[in-house]
């Protein structure tokens, strides 16, 4: 590793992947340098994968045998729990399976294992185990990188694709450590059913795949949701929870997944499965208002280190995917115009306001905070919804009329004033 | 029944640090000015426990699935977490 690159990648997720591949792609020389002994050995994700966004770096990769994809997902469903009642609503649809399916769920450390040859393949080469702790900087323009073994590697550029935690973007003078308020933590367990037992509990053609989430007593009101995803031959089942919440309320992560796994809805669905692995993970979900700075001289930060994740909708990788090929065509760029200053490196930022990951991180802005801000919010609501199901589900000699006044008086305990704020403030994450 | 934390750590495969890479900056802080002590509460590998005896947190760094949210539970940013080096520290297998 003497010679110099055009770029030094540093981690081999989905977004220092994406833009390995996309450098190789376009000719340049570029290394990815990943901290585990193999790619995923550090990562944890729900996970579901969009295919759009993989397919711009690797078209139709969908039609590759080996592709570490487990089910494309026919049904996602919401489900709105207290702890002894709840209700779902789900939408199916065979146009979500039709080559190419909207998305899959995967298994991160083989999807991230197959990724990563694709990169090779591309032409991008790989280091596993290499831990980068420093920057090489030189009149304040960086110049490379350090190891925890202090070597060090020189480059025209390096991309940031080191994740939540990133100690490069804060090396690099661009952010400052996070708080508690800007991260989620989730944890998650692995869980193995029979194909055909998966299929039949939820409800499913053969092959094809399901999603849930879970709001409300699964978080014992905390700001967050569980998940339960079904892959080819397990479940994933998880819990996030802001960082802060849980330091208020002393939760125990893995006491809360646990009790995840006893909730009525839960139970049936994993029971008789076997854990095969447990794991933790923060998600940066302190929004637009936590990105960073995106670039100086010399240096690029993408996805989970750039705070590029839309927790409303459950995307992450794909943000990371779409700002690690960005980020790769802003250096290609650079390249060819020879200028790799902070001015020739701008167009990134440019680049992700023109599509849908600044668009989208802009318009939930406020979502968070306003539902941090609504006292009860994943109480009450759980609480209500159950309440008026009850309510219209119930024979129970009343008279409707009184079902209905019965169902009013409810809906006003939270007062209208409060009532409008809370369905104003949700209204960006309904479509 | 619920399964225990000791358990589900027990399912994971770790290739050992050869040193810890975490460490307690000023373990006065702990003791004079944190009684909450969040890291014992919030941590998903149980990695931090008061001593009562040594008066200090036992860092159980072996224990570390790296999520990295230790460097801001704790309100004093008392706790250095580094990631271990080259290779070392959890191995997920599935993710
Ligand atoms: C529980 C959970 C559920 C989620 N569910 C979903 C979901 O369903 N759908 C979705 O789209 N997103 C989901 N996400 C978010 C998603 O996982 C992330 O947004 C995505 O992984 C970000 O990709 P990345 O490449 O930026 O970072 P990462 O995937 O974190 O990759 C960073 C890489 O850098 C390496 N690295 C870090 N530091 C160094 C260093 N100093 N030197 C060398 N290497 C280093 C790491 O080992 C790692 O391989 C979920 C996250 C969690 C935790």
């Amino acid at each position: 590793m003497s010679e110099k690159f055009d770029c030094i990648v540093v981690g081999a997720g989905p977004a220092g992947i994406s833009a390995a591949t996309s450098l190789a792609q376009a000719g340049l020389s570029c290394v990815v340098l990943e901290r585990g002994e193999y790619p995923g050995a550090k990562n944890v994700q729900g996970a579901v994968l969009y295919t759009r966004m993989l397919a711009e770096v690797l078209p139709d990769f969908w039609k590759d045998p080996e592709a570490a994809l487990e089910r494309p997902i026919a049904e996602q469903r919401v489900c709105i729990a207290t702890e002894d009642s709840w209700v779902q609503v789900g939408y199916k649809s065979q146009r979500f399976t039709k080559p190419p399916p909207n998305c899959y769920t995967i298994i991160r450390v083989r999807f991230d294992q197959w990724y990563a040859k694709k990169a090779q393949e591309a032409g991008a080469e790989l280091y596993c185990g290499v831990m980068v702790r420093d920057l090489i900087r030189k009149n304040g323009r960086i110049l490379g990188i350090v190891t925890s073994e202090g070597d060090e590697l020189s480059a025209s550029c390096v991309i940031a694709c080191d994740g939540v935690n990133s100690i490069l973007a804060q090396k690099a003078g661009l952010r400052s450590e996070l708080r508690a308020q800007e991260v989620a933590m989730g944890v998650k367990e692995i869980l193995a059913l029979d194909a055909a037992k998966i299929e039949d509990r939820f409800n499913l053609e053969k092959g094809e795949g399901a999603t849930i989430e879970i709001f409300g007593a699964v978080t014992q009101g905390m700001m967050g949701y569980a998940f339960l995803y079904t892959n080819q031959e397990t479940l994933s089942l998880g819990v996030g929870c802001k960082l802060s919440e849980l330091q208020k309320r002393r939760v125990k992560p893995y006491e809360l997944l646990e009790s995840v796994k006893q909730h009525p809805f839960v139970r049936r669905l994993v029971s008789g499965s076997k854990t095969l692995e447990y794991s933790g993970h923060l998600i940066p979900e302190g929004g637009f208002r936590s990105i960073p700075p995106l670039y100086t001289d010399g240096f690029l930060v993408a996805g989970d280190a750039a705070q590029l994740v839309n927790p409303a909708f459950r995307e992450g990788s794909n943000l990371a995917m779409t700002s690690g090929k960005l980020a790769a065509e802003t250096v290609i760029e650079a390249k060819k115009k020879g200028d790799f200053s902070a001015s020739a490196l701008s167009s990134y930022k440019r680049k992700l306001q023109a599509c849908y990951v600044w668009k989208d991180l802009y318009e939930m802005r406020n979502l968070e905070s306003s539902v941090e801000k609504s006292p009860g919010f994943l109480e009450f609501y759980p609480r209500l919804a159950c309440d008026l199901a009850h309510l219209r589900f119930s024979v129970d000699g009343q008279p409707k009329r009184e079902h209905f006044k019965e169902a009013l008086r409810l809906v006003r305990r939270r007062g209208f004033f409060r009532l409008a704020r809370d369905l104003w403030a949700v209204r960006k994450a309904a479509l | 029944m619920a399964t225990p934390i000791e358990e589900k750590l027990g399912l994971l495969t770790y290739k050992k640090p050869p040193q810890s890479h975490i460490s307690i900056v000023d373990p006065s802080v702990c003791l004079e000015r944190c009684p909450e002590k969040p890291c014992t509460a919030i941590c998903p590998a149980n990695v931090y426990e008061w001593n009562e005896t040594r008066k200090a947190i036992a860092v159980s760094y072996e224990n570390c699935i790296e999520c990295g949210g230790c460097r801001m539970i704790c309100p004093f940013y008392n706790i250095d977490c580094e990631w271990p080096g080259g290779g070392a520290g959890v191995q997920y297998k599935y993710g």
